[in-house]
């Protein structure tokens, strides 16, 4: 049974990957462009070179961290649309600590990152917080926390301690001793490799020893499935979820932390939310909340994305990837309608 | 009167087979109805006697067989054809808006217009003719949401009347009725069959076949069983057609004197989810090896008792005493490892996790206690062990269940599960909520039979149930409940359903 349900998401997910690609390539035959160019283009820019695998991982690694975000909090049965903000604010906390402690790699590297998880999951709490102690919807709460923590960060940017000697529209760069940077054969090969995908991919497993295995993956579950059920059973709902969006968060947080520490080293004053948090929502759904599929769906978003960067040297404009992952993601959520109808149905006959 | 003749078949349905996917819901179901006869359908839950019953109505087409009406073949492709054939449903919860006048309701959908206004005078006229002619007593002007539920019913019945049904389905009609509210159902039902309309009455309660239907037709895992003549068969001969065996309805129960108070509520208050008061000065107790009753119709403050005294609901104020401990406003938790038990009303919403297994379902208050769980990770083999032993000694199906989710399991087992669970926490008070609501015969004995040991076993039982019959048949005492007091007790031995029931009404003891 199990078995069957897994499987069929993956048909599912594998249709709307197929059906994105194809959606995409009508538009660009509109605008007469030769999909068969600016595909080909897209898979050799991530395929056809060693390192360009390797700058697919970077690009997938803050996503994958934004992705379990997501899909940890869809456990509880909570949207966190808001892992935007806390990634925003883990990756201040993380510019803080690696711009003004000084201290060797080895302890400095961690600091950033429990600074960066622990920023991260105090902004997510707030709005749980709200939930559970007001009544509040979170994902409004979660919408309007992503603008605070964005324009925040662009005043913290600008602050005269923080901002980069010189003019630019950016901060210092942090320590070095702070930086993630991976071994040398590493960027010999290209500049930014890191270790953040070595830490999602550890923090994805984490994430589903604690769902599958904990007492209390065993509550997250049981408030996500069934709220009344679970408080019968002795659950407190409202300590679940406070515990469930600060963990999410922190994730979020990270996310943050892994982009600055590993590829950009600063944070730019930005015209606009840069979405990582938005893009999670994405990776989670494509994973169906698996957190082991994050680490796939993330890897794909960020080869698509990678990909997406060199389009324009065949003409073709950047934005058919953010179309192609729309049409996906539209695709997965009616599929999941019409199986819930059909389920509905069904269920709602064989009861007669 | 129309001209009437019994041996007439107005109805036949032959060799009706339905099938969804891979189940057969029907399976060469046989079905004659005369002229002016109360026919039963009798069948446990899942049996298929409403899916038949949908056919005639039009709701889904069957996968082969034939229907005939009045001699006639017809194929009835939606209910407002099975309407046109003069076939009426009477749904067992009742499709009525509150705020509407009887007459309103009534006229729902087939409006009489009068250039661009609806005219009710004639439609008002039409039901008040009706009601007097099958002597319903029912106001067409009063709003429904001021008339009992009884009532209600009345009104679903001249709905069907008024759109000129000469068939009546009633789908379990008695569900929510009192005894008394029964007994008027039942002359009602008399009054339209000497009118020459023929009633098709669905049910699984033998008594109310007994008392008013003259053929009853069994239906038992889809197949068709008998059609026999109510007169010649006793309810233990139709019980055991329905079931496939014997069945034993007698509970047997060893007389016991009860010991120390576990449970006193003292002048309990409290609110319904509108704020609007509920429970209105309501004291009880429990002791120890005895069950006691709470009787009642639904809607008279027992949702929101079994809810403070289980942590999930608040009291306003009074006390609730559990070994004479005050835990008033306890959370859930709490009041479980102080000993309160509970098999609740919705098991769906409330006793399972639907998507978890069977097994995380059975450690549902337990999960972080050893051995299930050793410094916060779950030990998956105590787990599983523990599912195994509870689902062969509860002989929850199909065997070996414990990884499949607890959503794929009937109703029966279902609330076995929940049995298994609450009946091995050993709590000293089990509340029992409705707890063989939507049960079939075979599985409301092994409930009922689980409920008796337990009190054997010394626990404190407080029964709370919408089915007299269950509760007379277990309780030692029997409280009745009525506008959020209890306005009556009597002994369980020997209580008289009558004097009950106009208590359960409101009236004096």
């Amino acid at each position: 049974m199990k078995q069957k349900l897994l499987g069929s998401h993956l048909l599912l997910t594998l249709l709307s990957i197929v059906i994105g690609f194809l959606v995409g390539a009508i538009l660009l035959l509109i605008i007469g462009i030769s999909p068969g160019v600016a595909y080909a283009k897209l898979f050799t820019s991530v395929f056809s070179e060693f390192k360009y695998i390797i700058y697919s991982m970077i690009y997938a690694s803050p996503l994958i961290f934004t992705g379990l975000s997501v899909a940890f909090s869809f456990k509880t049965g909570v949207f966190n649309i808001g892992a935007e903000g806390q990634f925003v604010v883990g990756s201040l906390a993380a510019l803080a600590v690696g711009i003004f402690v000084d201290l060797p790699a080895i302890l400095h590297v961690p600091l950033c990152l429990i600074a960066a998880a622990l920023a991260g999951a105090a902004w997510s709490a707030v709005v749980g917080f709200l939930k559970v102690k007001r009544g509040i919807n979170e994902v409004l709460s979660y919408i309007m926390f992503n603008w605070i923590a964005f324009y925040f960060s662009n005043y913290v940017v600008n602050l005269q301690a923080v901002h980069k000697e010189g003019g630019g529209e950016a901060s210092k760069d942090i320590l070095e001793s702070a930086r993630l940077t991976a071994p040398k054969f590493l960027t010999d090969m290209c500049p930014y490799a890191n270790w953040g995908f070595l830490l999602a991919v550890a923090c994805a497993v984490l994430v589903w020893y604690t769902i599958t295995k904990t007492t209390l993956g065993y509550q997250l579950r049981a408030v996500g499935h069934s709220r009344t059920a679970a408080e019968y059973g002795g659950i407190s709902s409202n300590r679940i979820f406070l515990i469930s969006m600060s963990i999410s968060g922190a994730l979020a947080g990270l996310g943050g932390a892994v982009q600055l520490m590993g590829m950009s080293g600063r944070l730019s004053q930005f015209a606009g939310q840069e979405g990582f948090g938005f893009q999670g929502i994405t990776v989670a759904l494509i994973a169906g909340s698996h957190p082991v599929g994050c680490i796939l769906s993330g890897l794909f978003y960020g080869a698509m994305k990678y990909g997406g960067t060199k389009l324009s040297l065949v003409n073709v404009p950047n934005e058919v990837v953010n179309i192609i992952m729309g049409t996906i993601i539209f695709f997965i959520a009616i599929a999941h309608v019409f199986r819930k109808l059909f389920q509905r149905k069904q269920k709602g006959g064989a009861a007669a | 009167m129309s001209h009437m003749d019994p041996n007439t078949v107005v109805i036949q349905m032959k060799d009706i087979v339905k099938k969804f996917g891979d189940f057969t819901a029907n399976d060469h179901i046989q079905l004659t109805i005369h002229q002016g006869e109360v026919h039963a359908i009798l069948g446990e839950n899942g049996a298929g006697k409403s899916t038949l019953m949908n056919i005639l109505y039009g709701m889904y087409p069957p996968t082969s067989g034939t229907i005939e009406v009045k001699g006639k073949e017809v194929h009835i492709d939606n209910p407002q054809k099975a309407i046109e054939l003069g076939i009426g449903m009477v749904h067992q919860h009742f499709m009525l808006v509150q705020p509407f006048t009887v007459t309103e309701n009534i006229v729902l959908g087939m409006e009489p217009m009068n250039g661009l206004s609806v005219n009710l005078k004639e439609a008002r006229e039409k039901i008040r003719a009706l009601s007097e002619r099958y002597n319903l007593m029912v106001d067409p002007d009063a709003k429904i949401e001021d008339i009992s539920v009884g009532m209600q019913q009345r009104v679903e019945i001249l709905k069907v009347l008024y759109r000129g049904a000469e068939f009546l389905i009633l789908d379990e009609p008695t569900a929510s009725l009192t005894p008394q509210e029964i007994g008027e159902l039942m002359e009602i039902i008399t009054h339209l069959t000497a009118d020459g309309k023929s009633v098709i009455l669905i049910t699984h309660k033998l008594k109310e076949i007994k008392m008013a239907a003259d053929n009853c037709t069994v239906i038992r895992r889809g197949k068709y069983i008998d059609t026999v003549k109510v007169g010649d068969k006793s309810e233990d001969d139709l019980a055991g057609m329905m079931v496939g065996r014997e069945v034993n309805f007698r509970v047997e129960k060893k007389a016991q004197t009860p010991t120390d108070t576990v449970l006193e509520v003292k002048d309990l208050h409290a609110k319904d989810y509108r704020g609007a008061e509920i429970l209105k000065g309501l004291s009880l107790s429990v002791r120890r090896g005895e069950i006691v009753g709470l009787a009642g119709v639904d809607g008279n403050g027992q949702s929101e008792l079994v809810a403070i005294l289980t942590g999930l609901g608040k009291a306003v104020s009074g006390d609730v005493v559990l070994n004479g401990e005050t835990v008033t406003n306890l959370p859930p938790g709490v009041l479980f490892e102080k000993g309160i038990t509970n098999i609740p009303e919705d098991r769906q919403k409330h006793g399972l996790v639907m998507p978890f297994s069977v097994s995380e379902n059975l450690i549902l208050q337990n999960f972080a206690k050893a051995p299930f769980a050793k410094h916060g990770i779950l030990q998956q083999k105590a787990i599983k062990d523990h599912a195994g032993k509870l689902i062969e000694d509860f002989d929850i199906r199909p065997a070996g269940c414990e990884q499949r989710p607890a959503g794929t399991l009937s109703g029966g087992n279902q609330q076995k599960v929940i049995i298994a669970r609450e009946v091995t926490n050993d709590g000293d008070l089990l509340i029992a909520f409705n707890p063989t609501r939507g049960l079939d015969v075979g599985a409301i004995e092994f409930v009922h039979k689980y409920i008796v040991e337990q009190r054997n076993k010394m626990r404190a039982i407080l029964l709370v149930s919408f089915e007299l019959d269950e509760i007379m048949s277990l309780s030692d005492r029997i409280d009745v409940i009525f506008d959020g007091k209890i306005v009556g007790e009597v002994k369980g031995e020997g209580a008289d359903e009558y004097v009950l029931g106009k208590m359960m009404a409101g009236g004096a003891a």
